[in-house]
């Protein structure tokens, strides 16, 4: 019988939630590294039991954990994230050069392949991969020397590469989405970068509409159509329909378009999910009311989701890595918050029910969809 | 035999005990003591120092016969009583934050 498995990164440990296939009854399994801050936890598609953590501390610094049993137990793994080379600058929050230092592990994108494969974003921003199942990590070192590497600068939460998407058509083509820095493509597996930001509009840095400074929080792609990316920038809901190449704003009828987590449906191509937040200096929903926003048509136009949904004095907020989808038949529509709750829709977002409450604070949301 | 006092959160990590007893060859000092820390306990690499520069991390402080040795030199000379197990070596994450 199907089933899935909701993996939850929080700021104090991670938790495993498994139901079958009708999504009910829950079991909620964990805290797993209590006290921890869990920034992700992610399954590969190749080997489901196959489960990494990032797990971090601001004492005790970065550790990756690794399961062979769909999160039962956990061994760590290699924590060595060292850059390539002499490391350099980027710009610091005032605009002075500011030197890269290892921060965390943001995440985690195991191989749609191989399960001992996967690659990692990390503050300050870049990206690492393993090829040996989390033992030994090794920068791909194109993508921050590629040139505007200076250029970048943190977000608030830090300069971090965040997103991490593989083109399942082709291997060889990763998006990855840096705060604050934007949108870079490699179409040969990551040996070579190119910033692919041309459509973004962002206030906050000098030039708004640079090639690279931008603070995207987050991409979303449909399997089926590689080429059409779905992103939520730190103000604007955007839309590529070339891999990227250039950008166009479908932000649309959404009652604020600051935002953090956004996805697509997992049969339907066009429809789009995203959290309006009232505003950077705002972090929780406009009115106190926690709606999803589902757009049936790629964007611009958009519906509010409520059923279910604290529909009063909810200041919560959804970060980026905190929404997922399931694969079932009817779609379910995942998300955790900063108040702890982690809701569920088995019915592409109609109606929503916590799966849990009173977590610590989520970080992160993945779903499995177990045969 | 060097006494070694972890905080909660490496304990868990490395299924330790309060108090961890380890073999050191020769002087000890903090950096011997954690190279055979690490040695024992792999899972810890990375956690007191900093895997790459090996240096202690900001917010993890080191402690032993009621004096504070953080910011002693890795290869200074640990306390007597330290060196024949009369008094463990605190590893302290230090009080910050929650």
């Amino acid at each position: 019988m199907s089933g899935v498995r909701v993996l939850v990164g929080t700021r104090k440990g991670a938790f495993v939630l498994t139901a079958d296939g009708k999504r009910e009854g829950w079991e909620v399994n964990g805290p797993h590294f209590g006290g921890w801050e869990i920034y992700h936890v992610k399954g590969s598609p190749a080997d489901p039991d196959r489960l990494y953590a990032s797990q971090s501390s601001g004492w005790f610094g970065q550790l990756i954990q690794r399961s062979n049993d769909g999160g039962s137990t956990w061994e760590p793994v290699g924590n060595q994230f060292q850059y390539d080379g002499v490391p350099g600058t980027h710009q610091w929050y005032d605009g002075t050069p500011h030197p890269w230092e290892f921060a965390r592990v943001w995440h985690l994108e195991p191989s749609l392949t191989d399960p001992d494969t996967v690659l990692a974003g990390v503050e300050d921003a870049a990206l690492f991969r393993t090829t040996d199942g989390g033992q030994n990590w090794h920068e791909l070192p194109g993508l921050r020397g590629h040139g505007s590497g200076a250029l970048w600068q943190p977000g608030a939460g830090g300069m971090c590469l965040h997103t991490i998407i593989v083109d399942p058509s082709d291997h060889e083509r990763i998006f990855v989405a840096i705060s604050a820095a934007g949108v870079f493509r490699t179409d040969d597996g990551g040996e070579t970068w190119r910033p692919v930001n041309r459509g973004l509009q962002s206030e906050g840095i000098p030039d708004s509409d640079a090639e690279v400074g931008h603070c995207v929080h987050r991409l979303a792609m449909h399997p089926s159509r590689p080429d059409v990316l779905y992103m939520q920038k730190h103000w604007d809901v955007m839309r590529s329909d070339d891999a990227g190449e250039s950008w166009n704003e479908i932000s649309g009828d959404l009652p604020t378009d600051f935002g953090f987590a956004i996805d697509v449906h997992a049969h339907e191509p066009e429809t789009v999910y995203v959290v309006p937040i009232k505003s950077d200096s705002e972090h929780f929903p406009p009115d106190g009311r926690l709606r999803v926003y589902r757009s049936r048509t790629g964007g611009n136009e958009w519906e509010p989701l409520t059923k279910g949904l604290p529909q009063s004095n909810c200041y919560v907020n959804v970060l980026r890595d905190a929404m997922a989808v399931d694969s079932l038949d009817s779609c379910g529509v995942y998300f955790g918050t900063t108040g702890g709750q982690v809701y569920a829709s088995t019915d592409a977002g109609g109606t929503w029910a916590p799966i849990v409450r009173d977590l610590p604070a989520v970080l992160s949301v993945e779903v499995q969809t177990l045969a | 035999m060097i006494r070694v006092v972890l905080p909660a959160h490496l304990r868990t990590l490395a299924h330790l005990d309060r108090e961890v007893e380890i073999e050191v060859v020769g002087q000890p000092t903090q950096r011997s003591v954690i190279d055979a820390l690490e040695a024992s306990y792999p899972m810890l690499q990375g956690t007191l120092r900093d895997p790459v520069t090996k240096k202690r991390r900001a917010f993890v402080r080191f402690f032993a016969c009621e004096d504070d040795l953080s910011h002693e030199l890795p290869d200074a000379p640990l306390p007597e009583a330290v060196a024949t197990g009369a008094e463990p070596f605190f590893v302290i994450g230090a009080m910050a934050g929650g």
